[in-house]
């Protein structure tokens, strides 16, 4: 009423000692652990990882990474039974060649994830909440990235590992299975590195994660294509060298192509398979400066999107 | 009966932030910067600010493009000033951007919310991101959510929200971690006049209940004088003033008085025990006390209650900070 306005303030009250006291509805003050910048980096590298698998999202997120995932994992299965059930002394396919069979889901698993790490924060100006706290541009870059390049791994090695099984279940020799399953997850750590930056890089450059998705699956199977065509042109051309270096513009023949020398398995396209030192150098190469270049470019986009 | 409620309420509010809990503050200011100047390519957005703030509410006033939003990015570290120095709850801007995000939180003027979330799901990421464990970062981003009022709308994807609604989600990122100090850019930004007065209370209770200082901007210097301890005025990356609002309305300690009959007898029973009234001739019941101290108001009563008139109201006329600034300028 009238006298509320001549009332002089009253000094808050220092708090009684907390004995009896009841604590409720007002602010509290934190006192509990603050991690730094590793845990924190970690954390968004974890919610990436987990986020792509669509855990942790609506039920619709998840539908199309697990019918990936299912479609990857069907083959290994019934390779598996056979040969558990005919007894086979080798596989059909090498764990290096089933990437390469596979691509199009793979390449359907990065576009789907690439776009969903980086697109929505860029398109719908999220970036200052995450600068605005303790981690640096470059720590969300590779946060991103980790978690899309091991989901990536994952669905890869994941059906390798399933070929394994079914191998030593079909009492193949154990030794040289282990040695050609860890040359196949070698190939998928090497497609896992080069896939994520290409499609990271795309979707960083297409905001709209419709038009990423797009664009990575585009990209993607448009180079394959390509690079087949070339290779085909340059075979028919007499030239059997530019046959073999047109693989380098396809990542799934660059890293096939790398990993067949390297390992001494069978390439997945025998014919244009890089096989004199210089060829795999260019292959060794090409790849570095594909994984480096896209890196640098996607650094460089966030220098500029990620200004507050 | 009036006081004692009031300061049973004010005994309240501190109970619930015990002394013991609240982060100390370090001595000093909780902003200063010294010959700060930003400059991109041939524009000045900073140009030799030497300014310091106090804990509290600080407003930070300024039109648009008057170095408001450069001189946060500064203090959060994000970009260096090109010369200058300014620290930050006694850290230094320039090298100790980490450890000041910590415990500093930020609210971006921009648009910022991803639509297809839920407020609960981006606020407890936030958290973590400031560095909170899991089940902590839960906790407290549903304790901040409803501090801010958002309840059930919380588990609801932003992109249906109102202005409104991603104003407070905004403000409650920016509290989730429990810094000891936010800084606001332009939180009123887009709302309509109920929604303003809202914000604006909310940001009075972050600085005056929750005890965590606050910078907030505005290009309006009226809406931060109602909440603001202090008000820092930039112009075109120009320090003009920086001034205590306490020390700027206790200057006027004029005191308009109402009652309902009798104007002019009170007003000469008044004068009779020597005080200082300001009264129109027109023998009106509105009048000012130029001098209102305790034994004024005390006779203010008593004249009152003798006559058997009416105190429509007394009200301590604040001297609007919008008008000094004009003088000044003039």
């Amino acid at each position: 009423m009238s006298s509320q306005p001549i009332v002089p303030a009253v000094p808050a009250q220092p708090a009684q000692p907390a004995a009896d006291v009841i604590h409720d509805i007002g602010f509290r003050h934190y006192e509990g652990e603050r991690f730094g910048r590793g845990w924190v980096v970690r954390s968004l590298l974890v919610d990436t990882l987990r986020g792509v698998f669509g855990l942790g999202r609506p039920a619709r997120a998840k539908v199309m990474p697990w019918i990936l995932v299912g479609i990857l994992l069907a083959p290994p299965l019934v390779v598996a039974l056979v040969a558990v059930l005919t007894g086979a002394s080798k596989l059909p396919i090498s764990y290096t060649q089933y990437l390469t069979q596979l691509q199009l889901p793979i390449a359907l698993f990065v576009a789907g994830a690439a776009p969903y790490a980086v697109s929505r924060d860029l398109r719908y100006g999220v970036m200052p909440l995450y600068l605005s706290r303790p981690m640096i541009r470059t720590d969300y870059v590779w946060a991103r990235y980790g978690g899309v390049a091991i989901a990536v791994f994952l669905v890869t090695a994941g059906p390798q590992t399933l070929l394994l099984i079914g191998a030593l279940l079909a009492k193949m020799p154990v030794g040289d299975q282990i040695a050609g399953w860890l040359g196949g997850l070698l190939a998928s750590v090497l497609l896992a590195v080069l896939l994520a930056t290409i499609g990271l890089v795309i979707a960083a450059f297409t905001p709209r994660r419709g038009l990423g998705v797009a664009a990575i699956i585009t990209t993607l199977l448009v180079v394959s294509g390509i690079s087949l065509a070339l290779s085909g042109i340059a075979q028919t051309q007499g030239s059997h060298t530019w046959a073999v270096l047109a693989g380098v513009l396809d990542p799934n023949r660059l890293v096939d192509g790398m990993a067949a020398k390297l390992l001494g398995v069978d390439p997945a396209i025998a014919e244009f398979a890089p096989t004199t030192g210089g060829e795999v150098a260019v292959y060794a190469l090409a790849y570095v400066v594909l994984v480096a270049g896209a890196g640098a470019l996607l650094l460089r986009r966030y220098r500029k999107a990620g200004r507050l | 009966m009036e006081p004692a409620q009031m300061a049973g309420a004010a005994g309240g509010a501190a109970a619930t932030l015990p002394s013991v809990s609240a982060p100390a503050t370090p001595p000093g200011p909780a902003i200063a910067t010294r010959k700060v100047t930003k400059t991109f390519g041939h524009v000045t957005a900073l140009s030799n600010l030497t300014v310091e703030m106090p804990a509290g509410i600080v407003g930070l006033v300024g039109a648009n493009g008057a170095g408001k939003s450069t001189l946060i990015k500064i203090l959060l570290g994000l970009l260096p000033p090109t010369s200058g120095e300014a620290t930050i709850l006694g850290m230094d801007a320039a090298t100790q951007g980490l450890a000041i995000r910590r415990i500093v939180g930020y609210m971006p003027e921009s648009d910022c919310l991803p639509p297809d979330v839920s407020a609960t799901e981006l606020v407890v990421h936030l958290a973590r991101m400031s560095g909170l464990p899991g089940a902590a970062a839960r906790e407290r981003a549903a304790d901040t959510l409803r501090h801010v009022g958002l309840y059930e709308e919380r588990y609801r994807p932003i992109g249906g929200y109102s202005t409104g609604m991603k104003q407070r989600v905004k403000l409650a990122q920016a509290l989730v971690h429990d810094p000891r100090l936010v800084l606001l850019d332009e939180p009123t930004n887009g709302l309509d006049p109920a929604g303003r007065d809202e914000m604006l209370d909310l940001i009075r209770r972050v600085g005056n209940d929750f005890g965590i200082s606050v910078l907030v901007t505005s290009h309006l210097l009226g809406e931060l004088e109602r909440i603001a301890d202090h008000i820092v005025v930039i112009e075109g990356g120009v320090l003009q003033r920086s001034t205590s609002t306490a020390e700027a309305t206790a200057l006027s300690g004029v005191m308009v008085v109402e009652v309902t009959d009798r104007g002019p007898e009170v007003v000469a029973r008044l004068r009779a025990v020597g005080a200082a009234v300001d009264a129109a001739d027109d023998g009106g019941n509105l009048f000012t006390l130029t001098q209102a101290d305790e034994a004024v108001l005390d006779a203010v009563a008593a004249v009152a209650a003798d006559l058997g008139v009416g105190l429509v109201r007394m009200q301590r006329r604040r001297h609007h900070l919008t008008e000094m600034f004009r003088e000044g300028a003039a």
